[in-house]
């Protein structure tokens, strides 16, 4: 879990372009969105691109999305329960 | 036909060219084949969160604009007129890599979205909240006259300041592919001066340059642009006939033009229809040329716009430009001309303010 933590900050960092932010900066339950690290609702779009192509986790309902990607914690948990890849 | 004023230049290219003040004195003539952009202090204009989203061309149309806008003291213009070759050229192959990477499937938002030619201008209006006419003109090394002949047609129109400038980048794919072609200098051949090198191809860059037009003049006024004319196609016989028509349309003779900024690119197959006309027509003219700072790309002629305002406003001729030893009096008429591979030539006619 802590492997899978880790892999996915880097993941947001890259393909969010986040130029200013460490993995150490991220905390695992740290909001995502809002107050957070910022994120929009494009970036919930990458995200859910991201699931579907790292892990093969496809989300039919984008509502679900703003559960799942609340914090880094929350996210690891979805994944290693849903993944298929 | 109008007075249109530019009040207001800005210069993002290969060189330190961020700060007019310092205008071309510490450039240094490109030696490598391919020469991406010198960035500027891009968080001094644009928001952090906005940055991370934004492709170089975009980031650099945005600090141009703003820089331009500031020194004409312009909050919002009632245009924003941009021209560009090839766009947001990076993320058009990003885009196109990820559909090919991902066999179709997996595309996401943020490439797709600033993958179009107009991504420039729209991420300009955005940072400024500005609603009002927001046109890109894409056509090659005419993209940037041609977005000034709109912005002149603003005027008649009754708009008061008008934003109009030129942004391209360099796509590396892209790139590679006009290598193949040979449209890019072999770096080895850059040894010697560009002019010097006898050799096919360009040396490729990038670059942003935005002017603030306004029907009055203002202080920091640096010239006035009096007419653009462009052709799509005309024969090396034919330039210094047509460069005598658009003189003669604005009641002058080459006797009247002090300097003539010319667009040589050291490619041995093309730079002759500026050596015809330096050799003939402009023999007793003072002759400049810059792309020996700024490298090719489809809106370079507006980085000699930018050249040429710096040379009026301050009434001197860098020796570092010259073409020959023809010493300028005082700075009044500039002419403009460029043409690449030989295609869509442009002349440009500025006047001291």
């Amino acid at each position: 879990m802590e492997d899978l933590k880790l892999e996915l900050k880097n993941n947001i960092i890259e393909l969010l372009n986040l130029e200013d932010v460490n993995v150490d900066e991220i905390k695992d339950d740290d909001s995502l969105f809002g107050d957070g690290l910022g994120l929009d609702s494009i970036d919930a779009l990458e995200l859910i691109v991201m699931l579907d192509k790292d892990y093969g986790i496809r989300l039919t309902d984008p509502k679900e999305g703003k559960k799942i990607f609340e914090s880094i914690e929350i996210m690891a948990a979805y994944i290693t329960e849903h993944r298929t890849k | 036909m109008g007075n249109y004023y530019i009040n207001g230049i800005s210069c993002i290219s290969a060189q330190e060219s961020s700060d007019n003040e310092l205008g071309l004195q510490n450039f240094v003539a490109l030696t490598e084949n391919v020469v991406p952009l010198q960035k500027p202090d891009y968080k001094k204009y644009i928001k952090p969160t906005m940055i991370r989203r934004m492709s170089v061309g975009v980031k650099m149309g945005v600090v141009a604009s703003s820089i331009a806008l500031q020194e004409a003291n312009v909050e919002m213009p009632e245009a924003i007129i941009t021209g560009s070759g090839m766009g947001c050229l990076r993320d058009s192959e990003k885009f196109l890599k990820n559909i090919i990477d991902n066999e179709e499937q997996f595309l996401t938002p943020t490439a797709f979205i600033q993958s179009t030619h107009n991504t420039v201008g729209a991420q300009i209006a955005l940072g400024l909240g500005c609603k009002a006419y927001n046109v890109t003109y894409v056509h090659d090394a005419t993209s940037f006259e041609t977005s000034l002949l709109d912005a002149m047609m603003m005027f008649e129109e009754g708009e008061q300041n008008v934003l109009v400038g030129g942004v391209d980048e360099i796509g590396p794919y892209t790139t590679d592919l006009h290598k193949l072609v040979g449209h890019v200098k072999e770096e080895e051949t850059l040894k010697n001066s560009l002019l010097k090198s006898k050799t096919k191809g360009a040396i490729y860059s990038e670059g942003s340059q935005f002017f603030v037009l306004g029907d009055k003049k203002k202080d920091n006024c640096y010239a006035q642009l009096k007419d653009v004319v462009i052709y799509n196609k005309l024969e090396q016989n034919e330039v210094a006939q047509k460069l005598e028509v658009f003189l003669k349309d604005n009641n002058l003779t080459i006797s009247d033009i002090d300097v003539v900024v010319l667009g040589l690119n050291g490619d041995v197959d093309y730079d002759s229809y500026y050596t015809t006309l330096q050799n003939t027509l402009l023999a007793n003219t003072t002759q400049v040329y810059y792309k020996h700072f700024s490298g090719e790309y489809n809106t370079a002629s507006a980085f000699g716009m930018w050249t040429a305002c710096t040379l009026i406003k301050s009434q001197k001729v860098p020796k570092n430009i010259q073409l020959n030893e023809i010493e300028s009096g005082s700075i009044k008429n500039v002419v403009l001309y460029n043409q690449y591979r030989g295609e869509n030539h442009s002349f440009v006619l500025l006047k001291s303010c």
